[in-house]
């Protein structure tokens, strides 16, 4: 078990093509940082600075955006999913 | 051939060649067609443009496509109006109307930037296309797909107005009605394109989709006599169109085409959807999501993914914001039935009660040339009207009656059943 974190399109050069990474976390931070301690360079593609996501990046844990929750400190548990999903335009 | 240059990266700057990308690989953020405009100097002039067909790919060096227009021969150019009536009661100067609630053929914007993205799509060998939708772009993406022979996949939340539902489904797409708002349509969206070999227009060919919003702007301007106005309002949802109406004036601007009058622009939300509004009325960069709670449907996009744009468009404009609640968005939509015989949809109430806002507060001077920006159809949204009008009468068929009726000042003989309205399918 663990966290599941879904990797987008834009991400999967860096994982070899994996689409999805097992991780054991209590919080989305957490999450984010073991997925970055597995991958070069996926620290850089997700984080302006430490505790800062890039402008573009939207977090969401079991389809609720991180915003509305407690962003990067947002606690997750054991089967939780959690996405990476880049901003689209309207429509 | 083109002036492409190719797609580069609104935040960090990485280039890319033209592809089915919609976002940075490196830093996530937006990515924005690049063009060669010094090799346009003394090619794409006033006597080009008014060369080229009555319809939008008049702008076609402006645009990134390499081959022949695929659809869209009979959008765009729609009515700007000068809007004499309307000056009266808003005791304003100089007031115009581009009215894209007479777009062809599905009666929004959404022709502009589909148009493009359709013939984008054919050149890059896709066969399927879709759409994350609050109903315009559906409607549009089915109509345009139907003519060009691509097969349509359209999302929607589950809760849109009939109309914006029909309105797709006569052009035979495959629609999926999604449980949640379009935020969590978008986030699925992003999921699907992942997966599928498909093109969804406004993801992964956002760059090319965002540039075909420029030719309202473009003709705007070329309307006006080739000049900007001084002060552009127009609805925010996710920010595609008010970012490039500001780079069409520019873009004009930097080809000397128009004289650089220092356009000013203004993004227009509703109360219950007003992520950039509040953002650009206190002075931030960020914009925070919301939760939509509008019956401006259109618009209700919580995390507007250009709202950023927005926000600098605006600023760098030296423009402002105002929203609009949905008593205020319904009595703007009467107004201008009522004084220019144009029918929008809540996105034009917003747009016009905002507008009004503006002026009343003095952030609009009274005597400088203002466009509103009305990018839907009211025929599409009989729902957010149908209880704000007063019912029709309903008499005998006899001279006596009628008489009658006048003689009662007009009201009601007897009370009719309601217009039937059913919501949802």
């Amino acid at each position: 078990m663990g966290v599941k974190i879904r990797i987008p399109t834009p991400l999967r050069a860096m994982t070899g093509g994996v689409d999805a990474v097992q991780v054991q976390a209590a919080t989305v931070d957490q999450a984010l940082a073991q997925l970055c301690s597995q991958f070069n360079g996926m620290d850089k593609r997700l984080f302006k600075q430490p505790g800062e996501l890039n402008r573009f990046v939207n977090i969401y844990v079991n389809e609720e955006d991180i915003r509305f929750l407690n962003n990067l400190q947002t606690p997750v548990k054991d089967g939780d999913d959690l996405s990476i999903v880049p901003a689209i335009a309207g429509g | 051939m083109s002036y492409v240059k190719g797609l580069k990266c609104k935040e960090c700057g990485q280039v890319y060649p033209q592809k089915g990308v919609h976002v940075c690989e490196v830093c996530f953020g937006p990515l924005e067609v690049q063009y060669d405009y010094s090799a346009m100097r003394g090619k794409v002039t006033r006597e080009s443009i008014t060369a080229g067909p009555r319809n939008l790919w008049r702008y076609r060096d402006l645009l990134p496509v390499d081959g022949e227009p695929r659809t869209g021969l009979f959008s765009g150019y729609t009515p700007l109006r000068r809007a004499r009536n309307l000056e009266k009661v808003l005791n304003v100067k100089e007031l115009y109307i581009k009215d894209d609630s007479a777009n062809y053929p599905t009666w929004s914007y959404k022709e502009r930037v589909v148009s493009v993205a359709i013939t984008k799509a054919i050149e890059l060998g896709y066969d399927t296309v879709g759409c994350a939708s609050t109903g315009n772009l559906a409607n549009s993406v089915a109509a345009h797909a139907a003519e060009a022979g691509l097969k349509a996949f359209v999302m929607i939340p589950h809760d849109l107005e009939l109309g914006k539902v029909l309105g797709s489904l006569i052009f035979g797409p495959t629609m999926v009605r999604i449980e949640g708002n379009y935020d969590d349509v978008n986030r699925l969206c992003s999921e699907i394109a992942d997966k599928y070999r498909w093109a969804i227009v406004n993801v992964n060919l956002r760059p090319f989709y965002t540039e075909g919003a420029k030719t309202f702007g473009f003709e705007v301007a070329e309307q006006l006599g080739w000049k900007l106005p001084r002060h552009t309002v127009c609805p925010t949802a996710g920010g595609t169109i008010l970012p490039k109406i500001y780079k069409a004036y520019r873009e004009f601007i930097e080809l000397g085409l128009v004289e650089d009058n220092q356009p000013k622009i203004y993004s227009a939300q509703a109360a219950g959807c007003n992520p950039v509004v509040e953002a650009i009325l206190a002075g931030r960069d960020l914009v925070r999501p919301q939760k939509p709670k509008t019956i401006a449907k259109s618009i209700a996009i919580g995390n507007p993914a250009d709202g950023y744009y927005v926000v600098q468009a605006v600023k760098q404009s030296g423009g402002w914001g105002a929203d609009a609640t949905d008593d205020e968005i319904i009595e703007a939509i009467k107004l201008l039935a009522r004084t220019e015989a144009i029918w929008t949809e809540p996105a034009g109430g917003t747009t016009l009660a905002a507008a009004i806002k503006l002026i009343n507060s003095g952030r609009i001077p009274r005597d400088e040339s203002i466009c509103l920006c009305i990018t839907g159809n009211g025929l599409k949204t009989v729902e957010v009207v149908v209880d704000q009008l007063e019912q029709p009468a309903s008499i005998p068929a006899r001279l006596e009656a009628f008489d009658e009726f006048l003689a009662r000042g007009k009201k009601k003989v007897a009370a009719p059943a309601p217009v039937p309205v059913r919501t949802g399918v």
